[in-house]
């Protein structure tokens, strides 16, 4: 054991503060401490991507980020992206077009595909591939992924288009 | 997946960060991006009692290219790197290599600093700082020094880095000519089986200069000087190609893992450099 340490997030808006040890892996925080249970651990060699969130504006895997180095933070998750009254237009897009099967991987993916969009708002289908790379799934061989984020980021600069 | 536990430091300053490396030597460990690090202490491989993060740690980030140098502060992100147009128009080499280095989240998080430092031969960083004749900037506590990345690697893991010192930036000059960052691997994320550096310089349509560095063939990168001095004075045709990849092969010492035997691994690393003399040469 060593020290707690006051610990202070904002996650999906809300701000949350605990003490934790240094150790407490990002990903352990919030799934055993904060309860949100969307973010999975598919591996622990940082591989599969499932634990992916967003962490001031970054797509990281939240394996391999201590609770200590994400203090003061700003974190968003799946939870933080839809909900089921209000999906997010992946979240739509990835139903629409079977962009799931178990749905391990895809809190991960969808919260690396917001950022992914945010920075290459029209994308190709090799820069997707590319793009999404740091996640593994095992049920969907991708292709459904693909189409999901191409057809989202459609949608998105449709609704983009419309609004100006 | 559960690291031991260990006692958290967050200086902002250097002094604060040798301070604790004074203190505690080898049981404290500086944390960049924490991608080889974190992965090591989940596995219980590394052990570290005291651990240092340099996030708020002043003056250790940018990029910049003045007076016909690069310079990068050690906290500089992979991602960093592939988004500064600077930097790519002064040495896109760097930006290629970035590019097959691991995955888009360990390249938010992952420092060109920890790269090079790590003394893992799969890394990527090392082969080409030796292409670039990068110098390494290392501050203890007696000073600053700076050590050459063709003198930093001494073996898996060793490097000439001091227990006591921290690596604070990279810089080299500005290279000229056509460059290649060419490696194989077995997928998105792998280390190489093989990879190469290369920067070529033509004049005339004969070599003038040429840099080669190899990836992952040996216990650490391998600046190769036979294989170089191989192309210069020539028109870099096939039979040139083919005595430089006899010189490389010379110099590296690949093990077998399961990225294959000794055998497949030099015919690989063959490969890879002719592919990487071509892109570079095409573009010299």
């Amino acid at each position: 054991m060593s020290k707690k340490m006051h610990i202070q997030l904002t996650v999906n808006g809300e701000a949350q503060e605990f003490l934790a040890e240094p150790r407490e892996l990002l990903i352990h925080t919030l799934r055993e401490r904060l309860n949100i249970t969307g973010p999975h651990i598919g591996c622990e060699t940082s591989h599969c991507g499932a634990c992916t969130v967003t962490l001031n504006g970054k797509s990281v895997k939240s394996c391999t980020v201590f609770v200590a180095q994400a203090d003061g933070a700003e974190i968003t998750t799946i939870e933080g992206l839809g909900n089921p009254d209000k999906l997010h237009v992946l979240q739509e897009a990835f139903k629409e077009h079977h962009g799931l099967q178990c749905g391990f991987c895809t809190p991960g993916m969808i919260t690396r595909a917001s950022k992914l969009l945010e920075e290459n708002p029209s994308p190709t289908e090799e820069e997707v591939r590319f793009g999404m790379a740091g996640n593994i799934c095992r049920c969907t061989g991708y292709q459904n992924i693909v189409k999901s984020i191409l057809a989202a980021a459609a949608e998105m600069s449709a609704s983009k288009e419309a609004a100006e | 997946m559960i690291p031991a536990a260990f006692e958290y430091y967050r200086p902002k300053d250097m002094e604060g960060v040798l301070a604790v490396l004074t203190e505690h030597g080898d049981d404290a460990r500086v944390l960049a991006g924490g991608h080889s690090l974190i992965p090591m202490m989940k596995l219980r491989m590394a052990e570290v009692p005291h651990l240092i993060d340099l996030q708020d740690v002043a003056g250790l980030g940018g990029i910049s290219v003045s007076n016909g140098t690069v310079r990068l502060g050690a906290m500089v992100t992979q991602s960093d790197i592939i988004a500064d147009a600077v930097l790519a128009d002064a040495a896109p080499i760097m930006r290629e290599a970035s590019l097959q280095i691991a995955d888009p989240q360990v390249r938010y998080m992952g420092t060109v600093g920890g790269n090079v430092a790590n003394g893992d031969p799969g890394n990527d960083m090392p082969g080409l700082m030796q292409c670039l004749d990068a110098v390494f900037t290392l501050i203890g506590p007696d000073g600053e020094r700076e050590v050459a990345a063709r003198d930093f690697y001494e073996s898996a893991y060793m490097t000439a880095r001091e227990d006591d010192e921290v690596l604070t930036a990279v810089s080299f000059k500005v290279p000229e000519g056509g460059y290649a960052y060419q490696k194989q691997k077995r997928k998105i994320g792998d280390y190489a089986t093989a990879a190469a550096a290369v920067q070529i310089v033509k004049e005339g349509g004969t070599c003038a200069r040429a840099s080669i560095a190899m990836t992952n063939l040996s216990d650490t990168p391998v600046y190769s000087e036979a294989a170089g001095a191989a192309l210069v004075g020539t028109s870099v045709t096939d039979s040139d190609i083919d005595a430089a990849v006899q010189a490389m092969l010379g110099d590296i010492d690949p093990a077998e893992d399961n990225r294959g035997p000794v055998e497949f691994k030099r015919h690989a690393a063959a490969v890879i450099l002719r592919r990487a003399i071509a892109r570079a040469w095409s573009r010299a």
